[in-house]
């Protein structure tokens, strides 16, 4: 099986279209060719991972492309980058690392993406439309837009999610075909408690669970029809993608793919399925945890970014009072803009630091100490050992907000015990 | 032993000392783009650097930004010297590709199952361009 490219395709391939597309193309398809691909497709829209600084070679790269004259093809819409332009959180990056995270997030300007600069963009208007084929960069915004809004992409690692949407073609495998799209697996939620299902801090660990379950597979969660929410799902995905290499995810009831088993699991008979049991459970929570520590030095949520939901949750929660230890709240300028200026302000005079464009895990952050990071967020819990050197408490939005206070996270228990 | 070829090193063959990784690795929060040792805390390889060796990963998980890493590895010159994948994986694969246009020096990479990972010698081995490999 070899790939056949379109007479189009040839002529892009062959600079007729311009050195840039020629670029794009090669990388689209030497893809191809590595995968197993046998054609391309067209893509409708894409989101763009690659503006966020890990080095110098990818403002390196996305310069070369801007040199050669690339524009993106299609709608476009950028994740974070490595500063925050919008609210001006200070980034502790060394002045040649920061001006080459700036040179990196104007390149990507200047291909016509839009500064979105969020990893949540289905919340800031980014929507494909079900059943559409899309070029999508950043595991978990890969993950709800195959899974909650139905488009299909697979997972654009950075530069070939530019050189997509340069091209306006994606290698045609994975979940842009329908029949890998089904469920193989089942985890089955409906042994577990309501309030538990019912719960935010639920929704990290079963995606996590599912996460290390599914490795590449794709599987369909059941029992929870009637508990999920958008943020949850997007909590789900985030903390899924983080585990495993989870591109899409089904839960029964609840996503648009997953009507019915028949339709989720495209008419295959017993596919096997495991009873989610509270002792998995809460292996699942205990491995988002890398301490006990009940004391705190610093709270983040928002990885995913916060919705405007979630900011003026933490508001309600602090019910007035001011923190003693460092809140970020990592979200985008969508959000922002949906809250009001007094509903801003009362978060900043709280003390909670608003970062936007970026967040803590990707770009250094919080201050250089062996500190302890509680997060209600299963991805935050996932990377910020490894990207801080903070040791992590996963704990809900109620305890992290009540840790932000008092320094102290509150004994855990609710919905768990 | 014999690996499938898929961004081979036409020129060259490679050697290196096998670091062959027991649980699967995201680049992008695994790997410390400077300095190319496993920062993430929970993988078993945890402090080992990458760096001139022949990688056998069982599978790769997690950010889409892997590529991005590898690519910082690769322009640094302290990438693994050859990647044995267990199945091909596009994050991955892209950094070589990216790597190659920006004329800088990707690692070849090959196909290896992961029972034949599983079978790989502890010390260092050489993999040809049509995926030979030898015990040096």
């Amino acid at each position: 099986m070899s790939l056949t490219l379109t007479s189009e395709e040839r002529a892009m391939l062959a600079g007729e279209a311009g050195e840039a597309k020629a670029l794009a193309m090669r990388i689209v398809a030497e893809t191809a060719r590595l995968m197993g691909a046998e054609k391309l497709i067209p893509v409708v829209s894409s989101h763009i991972d690659g503006a966020l600084y890990h080095g110098d070679s990818g403002t390196l790269f996305a310069e070369k492309l801007v040199e050669l004259g690339a524009k993106v093809a299609v709608p476009t819409t950028l994740n974070v980058g490595g500063l925050d332009l919008a609210c001006g959180a200070k980034v502790r990056l060394p002045p040649h690392q920061h001006d080459m995270a700036h040179r990196l997030m104007i390149a990507y300007e200047a291909m016509g993406c839009e500064p979105s600069w969020t990893c949540a963009p289905y919340q800031a208007g980014h929507r494909p439309a079900l059943g559409s084929d899309v070029a999508w960069g950043e595991s978990n915004a890969v993950a709800f837009c195959n899974s909650v809004l139905g488009a299909r992409t697979n997972r654009y690692g950075d530069f070939l999610d530019i050189a997509c949407a340069v091209a306006a073609r994606a290698p045609f495998y994975g979940l842009h075909k329908p029949e890998n799209r089904r469920a193989t697996f089942a985890l089955d939620c409906s042994g577990l408690s309501a309030e538990l299902r019912g719960s935010d801090v639920f929704w990290p660990v079963i995606g996590t669970l599912y996460g290390q379950e599914a490795g590449t597979a794709v599987g369909v969660v059941t029992g929870l029809q009637g508990f999920a929410t958008e943020d949850r799902l997007k909590a789900f995905g985030a903390a899924a993608a983080s585990a495993g290499a989870v591109g899409l995810f089904h839960i029964l009831g609840v996503t648009p793919e997953a009507p019915d088993m028949k339709t989720v699991t495209g008419g295959a008979e017993n596919i096997p399925s495991s009873p989610v049991t509270p002792e998995r459970l809460a292996r699942a929570r205990g491995g988002l945890s890398t301490t006990q520590s009940g004391a705190i030095d610093a709270v983040a949520i928002g990885s995913p970014h916060c919705s405007a939901e979630e900011l003026r949750e933490v508001l309600q929660r602090l019910e007035g009072r001011k923190i003693a230890k460092p809140f970020y709240a990592c979200t985008g300028r969508h959000a922002l803009l949906a809250l009001t200026q007094p509903e801003r302000q009362a978060l900043i005079d709280a003390g909670v630091t608003l970062v936007a464009d970026t967040c803590i895990v990707v770009t250094p952050m919080l201050a250089e100490i062996a500190g302890v990071l509680a997060t209600n967020s299963g991805k935050f819990a996932h990377y910020a050992p490894g990207n801080t050197g903070y040791a992590v408490r996963y704990a809900s939005m109620a305890e992290c907000v009540e840790a932000a206070v008092s320094g102290q996270l509150p004994q855990q228990g609710g919905a768990w015990v | 032993m014999r690996a499938e070829p898929l961004f081979p090193d036409l020129t060259a063959t490679i050697e290196g000392p096998v670091l062959a990784l027991t649980a699967p690795l995201s680049f992008w929060g695994g790997v410390d783009p400077a300095t190319g040792r496993i920062i993430q805390v929970r993988h078993p390889q945890c402090g080992m650097t990458i760096g001139g060796t022949v990688l056998a990963l069982p599978g790769t998980i997690g950010s889409s930004s892997s590529s991005a890493v590898l690519l910082e590895l690769i322009r640094l010159n302290i990438a693994p010297a050859a990647l044995l994948l267990a199945a091909p994986d596009a994050i991955l694969l892209i950094g070589c590709v990216v790597g190659r246009e920006m004329g800088w020096k990707p690692p070849p990479a090959f196909r290896l199952g992961e029972t034949d990972q599983a079978r790989l010698p502890a010390g260092r081995i050489s993999i040809a361009a049509d995926g030979d490999i030898r015990i040096r």
